[in-house]
């Protein structure tokens, strides 16, 4: 999910091969951090990691890291321990200079989650989200394009939901399409509360946004 | 880095005496009580690394913002920006205080966790609003600045947020109200002019549609429940229904920067909350209130700054923490 980065172009630091391997060790580091709320995925995984570049700066033996994140939800509290997480891990790979950003745009959608992500999340008996929107959903675990064609609604206002639609996420324990929905919201902001009809076990699902 | 070093500061405190540095006083070593070390731990952690290390949610979303920084957009008044920010940041960060009060007072454990979420999707959207104010008035004011140290008539939400928390039946009935309302304005601004509304726009459509549909089905389930629960939920609607045409007045803000093709005349969404209305209020059974708009002080109200009774008792429980603590850090 980490865009390409720069192009090695002979710029300012007079060693850009040496630039390009820096930033492939820190796009390394930065994508085997776990997320703190859904520890079984890397943020790399979830989709949340947007770019990692290397600037020549002020070591002398490696160049300023910027790592791009975007929330999953505004109000997201894991932001916060995302950064510090992925800070001290740079640090301990040696980076010294390392900056944290957080882009908003294009907006994160479920989407982003990538087919090892999903794999995991099911693995850990929590069930993936289906298609954030189907009209434009992207290829799970396809590059993000930064510059845009995020997944949206159409055009139009969001239509009103009276009643929840039937469920379509099957359990990730006993595999039945038979649950329901007990909470559209649930521990944690990304997570609706479901329960197994058949197996009658309660199961969090990712769910679609 | 979540903390750059320009990063403005709240205002010292105006008596300025020992707050600062007073002595510690003496407390239990943690040691004494923490039998299984995590509070230990948690400090380790904290302390490596670099000094930023916390382990609670602290500030800096804002700060490292990509967008955030953007200059205004040519032709926008920045002051008209800021103010537009405030509005819609407003609105958002006291409808979370009051849904927040609800955290620990709702009927089922799921209905409490499903509005501590919202209100935790709000006060991002918040959080968001506030920072690009202090962009936009060239203040370079944080979040922190104009959520605990503004006065009453600086907040421009409208007055329904603020309303004293009623029962449940209100509850529902105000926030189909406000995220019908949000949601309506919010899809329209994912076209905004200015890149952090836009932005903000975009991710808060998604949250509050989940908003919306949350209420509008505890409507319904109310509303066609039992005879009690739909008087309840009635009365609900009767109570924030004087507060409805506010919503769609126009501040004259609102309108310039709307003409600028950044903001969204609140009148434009009118049509598209009466059809959400009906249609909740039509399958729950319910109707729609025959309600005197409740009026403001000389034709002005929350926008401007004018507001009820309940304002000043919710900004002292917002605000009276960091106002006694204004340099405090964890």
């Amino acid at each position: 999910m980490v865009t390409a980065g720069r192009e090695s172009g002979g710029g300012a630091g007079g060693a850009p091969g040496h630039l390009d391997r820096d930033e492939d060790r820190a796009r390394a580091v930065a994508a085997a951090v776990t997320d703190p709320e859904l520890p079984m995925l890397t943020l790399a995984d979830l989709g949340v990691l947007r770019d990692v570049t290397v600037l020549p700066g002020v070591n002398a033996d490696g160049g300023t890291v910027t790592v791009s994140i975007t929330p999953t939800y505004s109000g997201c509290p894991a932001l916060g321990a995302m950064r510090e997480d992925l800070l001290r891990a740079l640090h301990r790979a040696g980076f010294e200079a390392v900056e944290v950003r957080t882009v908003l745009s294009p907006p994160w959608t479920t989407d982003w989650i990538t087919a090892e992500g999903r794999r995991k999340l099911a693995a850990a008996g929590i069930a993936p989200p289906g298609p954030a929107s189907p009209a434009s959903a992207v290829t799970p675990g396809s590059p993000v394009n930064p510059a845009g064609s995020a997944p949206r609604h159409g055009t139009g206002p969001v239509p009103l939901t009276l009643v929840p639609p039937p469920a379509r996420v099957p359990c990730p324990r006993c595999g039945s399409a038979d649950t329901a929905l007990v909470s559209p919201f649930g521990a944690t902001a990304c997570k609706a509360l479901r329960r197994c009809r058949a197996c009658d076990e309660p199961f969090e699902h990712v769910k679609e946004h | 880095m979540a903390r750059t070093p320009s990063s403005p500061e709240p205002p010292p405190p105006a008596e300025s005496g020992t707050a600062g540095t007073q002595p510690v006083p003496p407390v239990p070593e943690i040691s004494d009580y923490d039998q299984f070390g995590a509070y230990q731990a948690l400090a380790a952690d904290a302390g490596s690394g670099d000094a930023d290390g916390r382990w609670a949610f602290g500030t800096g979303f804002a700060d490292s913002l990509t967008e955030a920084g953007a200059p205004v957009p040519d032709g926008v008044d920045g002051a008209d920006l800021a103010a537009y920010c405030l509005m819609l940041g407003d609105d958002a960060l006291i409808m979370s205080h009051r849904l927040q009060q609800w955290v620990t007072g709702a009927p089922e454990l799921e209905d409490e966790v499903a509005l501590a979420n919202i209100a935790l999707d709000l006060l991002g959207q918040a959080r968001l609003l506030l920072g690009r104010a202090g962009v936009a008035d060239g203040t370079g004011r944080g979040e922190d600045a104009y959520a605990f140290f503004r006065p009453e008539h600086e907040f421009r939400n409208v007055r329904l947020a603020e309303l004293e928390r009623g029962d449940f039946g209100e509850l529902i009935a105000r926030l189909v109200v406000f995220s019908t309302w949000r949601l309506a304005l919010l899809e329209r601004l994912d076209g905004s002019r200015d890149p952090v509304l836009s932005a903000v726009a975009a991710k808060g459509v998604k949250e509050v549609a989940y908003h919306r549909d949350y209420a509008a089905q505890w409507l319904v389930r109310l509303g066609d429940g039992t005879a009690y629960s739909r008087d309840r939920a009635q009365a609900g609607l009767e109570a924030v229904w004087p507060y409805v045409p506010e919503m769609f007045t126009s501040h004259d803000v609102e309108r310039r920067l709307a003409e600028s093709g950044v903001a969204v005349d609140p009148p434009a969404v009118r049509a598209e909350f009466d059809d959400v209305l009906a249609a909740a209020t039509d399958a729950a059974g319910l109707r729609i209130p025959d309600a005197a708009p409740r009026a403001g002080v000389a034709g002005r109200a929350g926008r401007h700054g004018v507001h009820t009774e309940a304002m000043g008792y919710l900004l002292a429980e917002l605000q009276s923490v960091a106002r006694a603590h204004p340099d405090a850090t964890w």
